[in-house]
């Protein structure tokens, strides 16, 4: 049991969220989906059994980097889009440590794309939580990197010109050994990914879809509005046949090409449904669950997408390097500064 | 060719002789040969006294194609010997090179003395029969008989570059015979041949007694970063993205594991900065360097260092700029990208290494001032003093001090607060690694309230915030002993430098001396911030001249800093100074 180090005649008392959760006013705008996550967070820390001095947050810019100072824990909030380069020199330096990187579309696609998808194909042991809500909130509404084509913002009246990015399916082109999804309002479910995230030994790349209500308010109404979600939310469960709807009525299928599509369950029966397999070595199951819901307006999966074994980067290195420092000492760096070719020039 | 001056060098110092060396090639890997942007070039300079350049002019040219003699027979010293490789003043070479006649033939290298060694042809005939050797090994070890002849003229010893040989090629008998057997000749050659009739012999320069090794300032700089590591108790993170001159470091770090250095290769600049931050908050001495490319990128993160007061070192192996510029070549250009490139108020102490060897307490300083005030700390190093070598007198590794990393433990507040932003006598703030119970804290980029370190938009916090991260730099003025100054009574000139010009500044000043006239001199090591005593000496002088490899940075600063009329001498042709061009420039100061 990890305690909060108080103690109750001499029992030590469990960890709380109190203990996950720093003294600042939080200051996102009412409403935002962050409150939800953060929420979420701070009552799932405890659980996880690694007290709060052993737990760092690392953050980007945007509204998603403030999340740092919420947390009674370790944190940096470093500069944009740079997150995931800052926590890997951390974690691999201090394996000890639990390292959490909390960043937004803007701040993860965008100016920081280059250090996240490093950070994934390295498999660093760093947990990477994408709060998408596609758009730029804390610069006031610029279209984000996930934004739809065409979408009307301050810095496109006309309409945006880009192709947005997948998250997941960018995630799984760099090699991503854990890939997820998850809605910010849908609590249990949330927490539920997250530690599935924290048990994975290596970088876990979580989505979680992100209500901005001040400038991209109902972009994940689909999964969020309590009706609509009966209908879309795809939850996906490993070993169980993918299939949603009110009455379970809707499924998946592979269709002649690979590709996935969405069928009625009584028109194909229960047999044709495509079993979730999220520890199969081959990712193509999980890209093609990525591309399922294009966008977040219909049905779309949410769920652990792919979870494979792959070595952390520098694993084992850690104790190798800390067993060699602990052996050397003013001898052997005598040793190693009088090394190659030396001479002697006598005192005359 | 490289490789052939490196075992010179190697065979030089063992012989106890001085040396100064200037290795200059090509960008390309493999420029095409015989062309004149292809030519790879290696001098060095070796004396029976103390030197301190690899010289103005040499005195012998070893010419292995046309283009060699074309590019560097303007720096030879004149009447000085041309040894070239007859074999390969081939029509076609001599046109590669633009010669529309034979150099050797048709008198224009009369002022010289020339001698004309059939390389190539006694190269594959001392390599022939040698089982598993193709005629183009046989023609590649044409470089090693040039060797073997150089290493008869000098006198060099032929053990160490035998042993060397045999180490290298182990794996491989035929390519280790061909190159033995090649070098063996050329020695040989010298030795019979009545062709060459100057036979030189340097005797060992008299040198402070103790126990030399030959160092470049690469090897130097990862020595020093060692043993900083070792004298911290700090595990050293080294995360660096490759980029020319600075990826040799990398190369040299990553061999010492037996140390405890964890090295990176980052998927960028930004990122090997960003690493080492991370590795610094977490504990680590985190190092990272590049040239000035990188830097340019790492600017961002190195302001996110000045913001969390972490200790991180960046060394900078400065070459010719701007943007890729002549990345082989070296200058003193980043000066000022070190020093103010950076938004806002975001000063840090910055010092400069001055010769290959001194790259070593260089580092060692640059660590030491990191982890003292919780602040990034430039090291400017360059291409030049990385690269070339001279003699360096191991320190007795007991007498290098301790670093104490301070790491905070306990609590600092009331009632068992901590303040990650309450700072010390030096206004360094705690240093509180994660895992520390009680101490937990976030820091970031947004401005800090004075001592708790929450955010804080208050404009007297702000200035309060910004005076004191100024104040803490230039706090490390009062460690900075007085400026020593090669003083003769009645100099009225001071020349003052910094980093690598320091040996054409010294040989200048010898030879301005040598001449009856009076000069002082001296050369900064720590730039940011400057001596305490610096303006006042300054101001001592009826002239300071101050020679850089750039278009005159430091003599900037010291006039913006002292309002002295300090007087610029620059040169930014990616070769450092020579010695005579200084001594030109000194001699017209005491004129007028």
């Amino acid at each position: 049991m990890t305690t909060n180090g108080h103690t109750n005649g001499g029992t030590p008392l469990p960890m709380t969220k109190k203990d996950f959760s720093s003294d600042q006013e939080t200051r996102w705008c009412p409403g935002c989906g962050d409150y939800a996550i953060l929420a979420t967070v701070q009552s799932l820390m405890p659980e996880l059994g690694v007290p709060p001095e052993r737990t760092v947050f690392v953050t980007g810019i945007g509204c998603a980097g403030r999340f740092v100072y919420y947390m009674d824990t370790y944190g940096m909030h470093g500069i944009h889009g740079r997150a995931p380069a800052l926590a890997t020199g951390l974690a691999v330096s201090r394996p000890d440590l639990s390292v959490w990187v909390v960043t937004g579309d803007g701040d993860s696609l965008s100016i920081g794309g280059n250090h996240l998808i490093h950070a994934l194909r390295r498999n660093v042991p760093v947990k990477i939580l994408l709060f998408n809500n596609q758009i730029y909130g804390l610069t006031k509404g610029q279209y984000s990197p996930t934004s739809e084509q065409g979408k009307v913002t301050k810095s496109t009246p006309f309409g945006s010109q880009d192709h947005p990015f997948n998250p997941l399916a960018l995630a799984l082109g760099a090699e991503a050994t854990f890939v997820a999804r998850a809605v910010d309002t849908d609590r249990n479910h949330v927490a539920e990914v997250l530690r599935a995230a924290a048990e994975h030994q290596g970088t876990a790349f979580v989505e979680i879809y992100q209500n901005c209500n001040v400038f991209n308010d109902g972009a994940f109404d689909a999964l969020r509005e309590k009706e609509s979600r009966k209908h879309n939310m795809i939850m996906l469960e490993a070993g169980k046949p993918i299939r949603f709807g009110e009455e379970n009525e809707r499924g998946v299928v592979h269709r002649p090409d690979g590709s996935l599509e969405i069928v009625d369950v009584a028109d194909v029966g229960e047999d044709a449904l495509v079993v979730h397999d999220p520890e199969h070595r081959d990712p193509s199951l999980a890209f093609a669950l990525a591309h399922l819901a294009e966008r977040p307006t219909g049905p779309t999966p949410v769920g652990v997408f792919r979870s494979v074994a792959r070595p952390a980067y520098a694993e084992g290195l850690h104790e190798e390097l800390e067993e060699a420092r602990e052996s050397v000492g003013d001898e052997e760096l005598a040793e190693l500064l009088g090394g190659g070719d030396s001479w002697t020039v006598p005192s005359t | 060719m490289q490789l052939a001056g490196s075992r010179f060098t190697d065979a030089t110092a063992m012989l106890g002789n001085d040396l100064a060396t200037l290795p200059d090639f090509p960008a390309e890997i493999r420029a095409p040969a015989g062309t004149l942007h292809g030519v790879s070039a290696f001098q060095i300079h070796f004396a029976s006294r103390d030197i301190l350049t690899p010289g103005d002019h040499p005195n012998v040219l070893v010419a292995m194609n046309p283009a060699a003699l074309k590019t560097n027979l303007g720096a030879l010293e004149k009447g000085g010997t041309i040894v070239a490789n007859e074999d390969a003043f081939t029509d076609n070479n001599l046109r590669k090179a633009g010669y529309t006649a034979n150099p050797l033939e048709d008198g224009s290298l009369d002022d010289y003395q020339v001698f004309r060694v059939p390389m190539t042809t006694m190269t594959v005939r001392a390599t022939e029969g040698i089982e598993g050797i193709m005629a183009k090994d046989q023609q590649r070890t044409k470089n090693v008989f040039a060797l073997g002849l150089l290493s008869w003229m000098y006198g060099r010893p032929t053990e160490v570059t035998v042993e060397w040989m045999e180490k290298k090629f182990a794996s491989n008998p035929g390519i280790r015979d061909a190159n033995l057997n090649a070098f063996r000749a050329g020695y040989n050659f010298g030795e019979t041949a009545e062709l060459l009739a100057v036979h030189y012999e340097v005797k060992p320069a008299p040198a402070e007694p103790g126990t030399y090794r030959n160092i470049n300032g690469t090897s130097a700089t990862a020595m020093g970063l060692i043993a900083a590591s070792v004298k911290s108790g700090l595990p050293m993170v080294y995360a660096s993205y490759p980029i020319t001159p600075a990826s040799e470091l990398l190369h040299e770090l990553s061999r010492h594991k037996r140390f405890g250095v964890r090295t990176m290769q980052a998927e960028d600049e930004i990122a090997a900065a960003g690493m080492v931050v991370g590795a610094a908050f977490g504990g680590s001495l985190g190092v990272t360097a590049s040239s000035g490319p990188g830097l340019d990128l790492k600017a961002e993160t190195i302001g996110l260092g000045v913001m969390l007061e972490l200790p991180m070192v960046i060394v900078d192996v400065q070459r010719a700029g701007p943007s890729t510029g002549m990345p082989t070549k070296t200058e003193q250009g980043d000066l000022m990208l070190a020093m103010y490139g950076r938004h806002g108020e975001s000063p840090l102490p910055i010092v400069a290494a001055y010769t290959p060897g001194q790259c070593f307490d260089a580092a060692i300083e640059a660590v030491r001032i990191a982890v003292k005030y919780r602040t990034p700390v430039i090291l400017l190093t360059d291409t030049f003093l990385a690269n070339s070598s001279e003699p360096w007198r191991l320190p007795d590794v007991s007498q290098i001090p301790a670093i104490d990393p301070g790491f905070a433990t306990e609590p600092n507040g009331e009632d068992g607060a901590f303040l990650p932003y309450k700072r010390d006598e030096n206004l360094a703030r705690p240093w509180a690694v994660p895992g520390t119970p009680g101490l937990r804290h976030r820091i970031g980029g947004l401005e800090k309230e004075h001592e708790t370190g929450n955010i804080s938009y208050d404009p007297t916090n702000h200035a309060l915030m910004s005076r004191l991260r100024a104040e803490k730099v230039a706090k490390v003025a009062d460690e900075i002993p007085p400026l020593e100054v090669d003083h003769e009574d009645g100099a009225e000139v001071l020349v003052l430098g910094w980093g690598s010009s320091y040996g054409p500044i010294r040989a200048a000043v010898r030879r301005v001396r040598l001449k009856g006239k009076k000069v002082d001199s001296a050369h900064l090591f720590h730039l940011n911030p400057l001596p305490h005593d610096l303006g006042e000496l300054l101001h001592s002088y009826r002239k300071v001249m101050v020679p850089e490899m750039n278009m005159g940075q430091l003599v900037r600063i010291l006039r913006a800093e002292y309002l002295v009329d300090a007087d610029s001498v620059t040169k930014v042709e990616g070769i450092p100074f020579f010695a005579d061009e200084l001594e030109a420039a000194i001699l017209e100061r005491i004129a007028t």
